[in-house]
């Protein structure tokens, strides 16, 4: 038996034929693919912007301002005659860099702490556990709100405030991963050959709450970019003259009604960013664990 | 303290390994309960020691304990377990950490959990050596081949760069027994090594293990429930019930004549093939009752509502382990 099958074994591994299997699954869902096309396509748009955008978004024209769509405005002008499509495309480069700052922030801090909490247990989970509570006792936005508040306003303070408010997501689901995955026998295994605490934590628990990890990742990026936009909308978030979607959108609601177009272009851009993130994170989740699947 | 001076350590006592009056009890929201009640137990070096005993019995709990890898709290100690002139109750964290899977392996039940799905098999053997021996990737590598050479898989450089889902069960209690082996340790806890195989499966591995133990020079703790398994392969057998240590004979002697009464009713459980219609063989005995539960033992002997040699004096009062000379020791008021 076993000399059969290791002959009829060809040398790809669990994890080649395993990914294979997850991306065709992933392939077929067209939702997924979609998303991951946007998400693609704003990315694309984020590293070209100052090749395929039409002139400055910076600016300032004021003869021109406030005009709407033509063939030589694809996406008219705001109030001060800047190009909108230009605006866009410039703010996809902070929208999706503030998405990374967010997630990096996330990650990094929420998921070790996780880890440790779910894995240890006890005095030191109870501790994580409770500031957790309390940091999800706030609505997400509300807490990056008043972390602004303290910190100030700017690009650097909008990531660090969201990236705070979405540890404790981070947190939750590590901790509640690795609860199950420390009872697993393969751990108690390698604590019986004397592994280090910290070599079972990266090498056996980490890999093996990946994949919650990876789709979390996902929609929280969608989530960071709303976030942002929520602050730039109400002047909290990134600062003019920058062109970030949400501000854009908080300057142009004045002028809703002669220019509609100032306001439902940048709203259009945050719109299809946070479902090409959405979209991709729970196709990822159906992909990655069919088990989650209704 | 040094791999080495882990080993030199036990290198003079005869009993590599001593358990003297070892209390292993767990807090729990229902109470507190004793799952090792002051079981002493010897394992001589080279010597396979079986210990046998229903589910929930302490066996495996006692296992875990000598390794100290049952989480504390909820569990407690009492009592010591020496390792030579080591008390592995005593020891720091790292320095029972660096006896782990060194001196002392452990090999779990159920093979088809106990290798990380996420790592190679190759790669979790190699761990295991680099860990103890402080060789380089390369090297350890390579004797992780070697342990899948010597336990017998086939194409042992391939099968080392696989994924566990690929091997068999039985495969996977190789590549188990190789980690477990990967150090020369001088204690094996061998924890139910083969319950979750196949019978066929179940003789290579136990041959395997047994080849393995001469070689290395290898004592073996075979903790089963299965008497077939023990007859084979142990010199000498120990029966835990309740936690406790009811009876320890030469493995001859206790089959030929056990003297605990609910060693009896376990060797009369066993079928025996064919010898139905020949001897015309009593019907299948069993024991009447469970194992009591950790909460609500009974007072006096913990066997005598299930005894059928139960007298009055058992509800009342709880036997001592007696000596009965010749390396054999009962706990029960009939050999008073």
């Amino acid at each position: 038996m076993t000399e059969a099958s290791a002959k009829a074994a060809p040398a790809a591994h669990r994890q080649d034929g395993e990914w294979k299997r997850r991306w065709a699954r992933l392939r077929r869902n067209r939702a997924a693919l979609f998303g991951g096309s946007m998400i693609l396509l704003y990315t694309l748009i984020a590293l070209l912007a100052p090749l395929i955008s039409p002139g400055d978004p910076a600016a300032p024209n004021l003869i021109s301002a406030l005009e709407g769509p033509s063939a030589g405005r694809l996406l008219g002008t705001d109030e001060l005659g800047r190009s909108i499509l230009a605006r866009i495309i410039h703010g996809s480069r902070i929208s999706l860099l503030i998405a990374l700052g967010v997630v990096s922030v996330g990650l990094l801090i929420g998921v070790p702490t996780g880890l440790i909490s779910g894995y240890y247990g006890g005095r030191v989970d109870f501790v994580i556990q409770r500031l957790t509570d309390m940091m999800l006792a706030f609505p997400g936005f509300l807490l990056a709100l008043a972390l602004v508040s303290v910190l100030g306003v700017g690009l650097k303070n909008t990531v660090i405030s969201i990236g705070i408010s979405m540890i404790p997501l981070y947190i939750r689901l590590v901790r509640a991963q690795s609860l199950a995955v420390r009872e697993q026998v393969y751990v108690e295994a390698a604590k019986a050959v004397g592994t280090r605490d910290g070599k079972i934590l990266l090498h056996h628990v980490l890999p093996n709450v990946m994949v919650p990890i990876i789709v979390q990742t996902s929609l929280g990026m969608g989530m960071a970019i709303l976030f942002a936009a929520g602050l730039g909308f109400l002047g909290l978030g990134v600062q003019p003259p920058q062109p970030e979607w949400g501000a854009m959108l908080g300057s142009g609601r004045s002028y809703i009604f002669h220019a509609p177009h100032v306001a439902t272009f940048p709203g259009l851009a945050i719109f299809f960013a946070v479902l090409g993130f959405n979209l991709l994170g729970d196709g990822l989740r159906d992909a990655l664990d069919p088990r989650m699947k209704a | 303290m040094s791999a080495t001076g882990v080993q030199a350590a036990v290198s003079q006592s005869q009993a590599i390994l001593a358990l003297q009056g070892l209390r292993v009890h767990f807090q729990t929201y229902e109470g507190r309960v004793t799952a090792v009640d002051g079981v002493d137990l010897e394992v001589q070096r080279g010597e396979t020691l079986g210990l046998v005993g229903e589910s929930g019995c302490g066996k495996s709990v006692t296992a875990l304990s000598i390794l100290r890898l049952l989480p504390s709290p909820p569990a407690s100690f009492e009592g010591r377990i020496l390792f030579g002139d080591m008390d592995l109750l005593k020891l720091s964290p790292e320095k029972i950490r660096l006896i782990r899977g060194n001196a002392i392996s452990m090999i779990f039940q159920e093979p088809m959990t106990s290798l990380n799905p996420v790592m190679t098999v190759g790669r979790q053997i190699a761990e295991a050596v680099r860990l103890h021996q402080g060789v380089s990737a390369q090297e350890g590598w390579e004797r992780a081949v070697d342990m899948l050479r010597l336990v017998q898989i086939p194409s042992p450089r391939q099968r080392a760069r696989e994924y566990p889902h690929r091997m068999s069960g039985g495969m996977r209690q190789r590549a188990m027994i190789a980690m477990a082996l990967s150090c020369h340790p001088q204690l094996l806890l061998a924890d139910e090594p083969t319950t979750a195989l196949d019978v066929t499966i179940q003789a290579q591995i136990m041959d395997l293990m047994l080849r393995l133990k001469e070689e290395f020079q290898t004592s073996i703790v075979l903790i089963t429930h299965d008497l077939g398994l023990i007859a084979e392969t142990a010199a000498r057998v120990a029966v835990m019930y309740a936690g406790q240590l009811v009876e320890e004979a030469g493995v001859k002697d206790l089959f030929r004549q056990p003297l605990h009464p609910y060693t009896q009713g376990l060797l009369g459980s066993i079928p025996v093939i064919g010898h139905k219609f020949e001897t015309g063989r009593r019907l299948l005995q069993e024991i009447p009752g469970v194992v009591p539960s950790l909460l609500d033992m009974p007072p006096g002997c913990p066997f005598h509502p299930r005894c059928s040699q139960v007298m009055e004096v058992c509800s009342r009062e709880a036997p001592l382990l007696l000596d009965k000379g010749e390396g054999r020791k009962v706990r029960c008021w009939l050999w008073r």
